[in-house]
């Protein structure tokens, strides 16, 4: 694999922001034991855009993400330092509550992964543990998140049906419309279609780009034409360190970086 | 040889392989039905024990076995449970959580008469519990603790990791993650565990002969106060239990029809043992479509 000075060109600080900032970051690092996978990132995420992440393997951006709302802190051995702004609010303070938080910024996983229960049941069971308990209120949130995420027509006669019994595809979604019923700021989506076929892929993206609207988006992708369709900003990781962030459209037609250009263009991966 | 004939040999020797297992299993239990089920009837399986002369039955000792299970089963489940929720769900994997494992590995194959003689020393001398039926329950509480909480830490552990995730990430605490959603969906594994549990209690002998002790004084039906000495329900009298009469008769039995009541005492714990693990597994696909919602 080619060696690209990276310490000199990765992303330590940003300059002032043009438009209201949703998320940022600052000087992350995290530690899994002894090996620090995240060496130090500064990034910034506009409101009600997409930013994808892309980059190879072990490059660390699926640890990145599961950073900014506080999901490595299971993992027994990891360890992070740095701040991660929301609003005013450095979510990586040991003060944060951490479960209030996850209400706020969402996560969509690799893997499709609804609890074996009702379809309803998987969106209405967080909602209820969280305190809303009326049936009209439950059915109309149901609904709207269904809906939302483009899945309402397939699955609204069965709702009671287990979700288990879902295609990959719609299991993926009904687990976007269980993380939007919270009603988050912020939705984080860890490969959200890596594990689907081409067909359901295409239907996540659409329902990924329609949810713009109102949510912030943070995808984590490996799929660089999936980026680059649906993301307005891309920032390139490698080897623990945010090379290279910017409009989309700059990233895959005019890279800055040697790095970036060799990636996009297929060199290694 | 090729690889045909190999594969056509080998599958020979399994199905034989299996054929005798189930051919012994089969045997040794129409045998024991064959030979006792004539011999039962309402009348034997609801008159007391008689000593000397012939025509007792195993009332009292069937129902010694039951309330003894329930007893054992009461004190051990919840506490199975909470052993195997800490350490499938909350124990750090560290050098003492693998310490613990290790020894609920050991306990799990202690000899039942080892846990009898135990039982013995600490809750019939030691606390002076006597032979009792609350000796006999914690006994057994000891001898099916391990496998009890071993069951319910590895149906845990399949539920598979990314549930814990999903539960995390929409704001679940741990614990509301693990009430809700893990032991939900590991509860059919959990309960064909406690069943199945309930079932070696049932036939457990050796862990009760000096704990519930080898006699069973006559009891009062009509009288259901605990505190009363000839209640069925009282913890602190002697109960021997099923299994317990059927070892003991055959070792030093007098009454004249002792081989048949020995017999027909034989083919009803069989059948309730058998009982159980049937009603395990129907109850635990029952359960399973249950809590995933599905039809």
């Amino acid at each position: 694999m080619q060696k690209y000075d990276v310490t000199k060109t990765a992303i330590k600080t940003f300059s002032q922001p043009e438009h209201e900032i949703a998320l940022q970051t600052n000087d992350l690092h995290v530690y899994y034991g002894d090996h620090e996978q995240i060496k130090g990132v500064a990034l910034q995420f506009e409101r009600y855009k997409i930013s994808a992440i892309i980059g190879p393997s072990g490059s660390g951006k699926s640890t990145y993400l599961r950073a900014l709302n506080r999901m490595n802190d299971e993992i027994q051995s990891a360890k992070v330092t740095g701040s991660i702004m929301y609003r005013d609010l450095d979510v990586n303070s040991p003060q944060v509550d951490v479960y209030e938080m996850r209400k706020h910024i969402g996560m969509v996983f690799q893997r499709p992964n609804p609890f074996a229960k009702s379809i309803y049941d998987n969106i209405a069971f967080a909602l209820r543990r969280h305190g809303t308990k009326k049936k009209a209120a439950l059915d109309e949130i149901v609904e709207k998140t269904l809906q939302q995420a483009g899945l309402w027509k397939e699955v609204k006669d069965s709702l009671s049906k287990s979700a288990l019994a879902l295609s990959g595809g719609q299991q993926q979604r009904l687990c976007i419309a269980r993380a939007l019923a919270l009603k988050p700021d912020i939705l984080l989506l860890d490969e959200p279609a890596s594990a689907l076929d081409p067909i359901s892929t295409s239907v996540v993206e659409d329902t990924l780009t329609q949810l713009k609207k109102d949510y912030t988006l943070i995808v984590v992708t490996h799929n660089m034409q999936q980026a680059a369709r649906i993301s307005d900003y891309t920032a390139f990781f490698y080897d623990g360190y945010a090379l290279e962030y910017g409009a989309t459209n700059q990233i895959f037609t005019q890279p800055k970086l040697k790095a970036t250009n060799d990636y996009i263009s297929g060199h290694f991966g | 040889m090729n690889v045909r004939r190999q594969d056509k040999i080998a599958t020979v020797v399994l199905y034989l392989i299996s054929g005798t297992i189930i051919l012994i299993l089969a045997a040794l239990l129409l045998y024991i039905l064959a030979a006792g089920l004539p011999h039962v009837s309402w009348h034997f399986l609801t008159s007391p024990a008689r000593a000397f002369e012939a025509g007792g039955g195993i009332g009292i000792q069937l129902f010694n076995s039951l309330y003894l299970l329930v007893l054992a089963m009461l004190i051990s489940m919840p506490v199975s449970l909470g052993a195997g929720i800490y350490l499938s769900e909350y124990a750090k994997k560290n050098w003492r959580t693998t310490f613990v494992q290790t020894a609920i590995e050991i306990l799990s194959s202690l000899p039942s008469v080892v846990v009898g003689l135990f039982g013995f020393l600490i809750f019939v001398v030691q606390f002076k519990f006597g032979f009792s039926i609350l000796s006999g329950a914690l006994a057994l509480t000891f001898f099916n603790l391990p496998l009890l909480t071993r069951n319910v830490e590895e149906s845990l552990a399949s539920v598979q990791g990314s549930q814990r995730e999903a539960g995390l990430a929409l704001g679940l605490s741990r614990f509301e993650t693990v009430t809700r959603v893990i032991v939900p969906e590991a509860l059919p594994g959990i309960t064909t565990g406690m069943i199945l549990g309930a079932g070696r209690v049932f036939g457990e002998a050796a862990a009760l002969i000096y704990t519930a002790g080898q006699s069973a004084p006559a009891l009062d039906f009509s009288n259901w106060n605990p505190f009363y000495i000839a209640s069925p329900l009282n913890p602190l009298r002697p109960a021997e239990t099923l299994a317990v009469h059927i070892w003991k008769i055959n070792s030093e039995g007098i009454m004249p029809d002792v081989a048949a009541v020995s017999a027909g005492a034989s083919a009803v714990l069989v059948i309730v043992v058998l009982l159980f693990n049937l009603s395990a597994r129907w109850f635990g696909k029952w359960l399973f479509k249950k809590m995933t919602g599905g039809d």
